[in-house]
């Protein structure tokens, strides 16, 4: 809580959407949300630090409990991967859609935490007054996932049907070879290729951001009153219940997506 | 909702946890599925060579039952056979035995029969002698007649 400011709606909701943020140079491209970052490759060495951990004994005879998770995660995504692309998988698409689940999971899981209470200890027992726990809801995070796939995307495409090949698809498909049809096929191309990594990071973005807007209104609401206390209290453990489904179904749809666009840079039409 | 700085620092961290599951995640993983997965086909496949072994063994068992029982079988028909063999010539043997004693018998018999006739033709002829020297005595001188009674005598021998 920004126990310096008076506190009041805007206040309130303004205090938990702002970054700890720090300059590495001019201008403002060159802010470092601190927390997004400091978060994220926490819980990304967590989560893939556990793997590794428990992936690094691995034996092929009876299973631990903990490797027969860890198999079931890897074969869950697998299978959804050999759904989807048809090539050797093992050697990119699979693992990097594991890092991407896991990760993303990771990160919107955030969002269950109680919001007040993590602002708390985080000014009282850190020291610091912006904090926000979520990376997701920081749309850098969901850009910096997004675009990471679009260029490999367009790697891909330029890796598997050459410079020529992919050039052929941008200005022949979907309509046709006809050169009159050239320009229309590329500005179709173009508006897929612009809308895939939008629709891909706005999704992620919206759905925990408003998760998190939502947890902030209930937190609001709390303010008021018993009343308000009571029902905040009842919907915001139905929201944070309904949210599981959320930050798992959106951590599987980023994967989903991720994986669908590589198998398409694959693939010629 | 500005973009700056932390997205090209979060698309490196990305790309660093995506390097480190490529490397050091996915492949002891995958290898030990892929070696469990080895292991339970070789299983099943032992299973079934077992089971066809098996059933291969106990079709084996029952052909060499089966020869042993035909075997046996020859070698019963073939012993009554040979124990009717031996009773028909035992019986031979014994006739021929009995045939061989009858004829032994029978010349014994025949010899006996034989020197009894002799030894009564020699006491006829001892008798027939002694008769006609009897009578001869009377009338005849024995010098005299000495070579007729010879004679006689060797006739009646």
């Amino acid at each position: 809580m920004a126990s310096d400011l008076e506190l009041t709606p805007t206040s309130y909701i303004t205090h938990h959407l702002t970054n700890l943020t720090v300059s590495v140079s001019d201008g403002p491209f060159w802010i470092l949300h601190i927390d997004t970052l400091v978060m994220s490759i926490i819980l990304g060495v967590l989560g893939m630090g556990f793997l590794w951990l428990i992936v690094r004994r691995a034996t092929p005879g009876v299973p631990t409990k903990r490797q027969a998770f860890v198999e079931l995660l890897m074969e869950f995504i697998d299978a959804q991967v050999k759904n989807t692309f048809h090539g050797n998988r093992h050697a990119f698409v699979a693992p990097a859609a594991l890092t991407i689940f896991v990760w993303v999971l990771l990160l919107n899981t955030m969002d269950l935490l109680p919001i007040d209470i993590m602002a708390w200890i985080y000014e009282h027992v850190f020291g610091l007054h912006n904090w926000r726990s979520v990376p997701t809801t920081d749309v850098n995070t969901t850009f910096a996932l997004a675009l990471s796939i679009w260029l490999l995307m367009i790697f891909f495409n330029i890796k598997v049907k050459g410079m020529g090949g992919w050039m052929h698809e941008l200005f022949c498909t979907p309509f046709g070879k006809n050169p009159i049809l050239w320009p229309l096929n590329l500005l179709f191309n173009m508006i897929e290729y612009v809308s895939k990594p939008l629709s891909h990071s706005l999704r992620l973005f919206g759905n925990i951001y408003a998760g998190e807007i939502i947890f902030l209104l209930l937190g609001m609401w709390a303010a008021t009153g018993v009343s308000g206390s009571f029902f905040s209290m009842i919907l915001g453990a139905g929201w944070a219940i309904f949210h599981i489904l959320i930050v798992t179904l959106q951590a599987f749809i980023f994967m989903m997506l991720a994986v669908v666009y590589l198998s398409m840079a694959h693939e010629s039409h | 909702m500005n973009i700056n700085f932390t997205l090209i620092s979060q698309a490196l961290a990305f790309s660093v946890f995506i390097w480190f599951t490529i490397k050091f995640v996915w492949p002891p993983l995958l290898r030990a599925i892929e070696e469990r997965q080895k292991q339970i086909a070789d299983g099943l496949a032992a299973g079934e060579r077992g089971k066809k072994e098996l059933e291969l063994a106990s079709q084996r068992s029952s052909e060499v039952l089966k020869e042993a029982k035909q075997r046996a079988t020859e070698i019963l028909t073939q012993a009554e056979k040979r124990a009717a063999e031996i009773v028909e010539e035992a019986k031979e043997n014994a006739k021929i035995e009995g045939e061989r004693i009858l004829a032994g018998a029978k010349a014994e018999i025949e010899h006996q029969v034989f020197g009894a006739k002799e030894a009564l033709r020699q006491q006829i002829a001892g008798l027939a002698v002694a008769g006609a020297t009897k009578i001869l005595r009377r009338e005849v001188n024995a010098k005299v007649h000495a070579d007729l009674l010879a004679s006689i005598e060797e006739e009646l021998k």
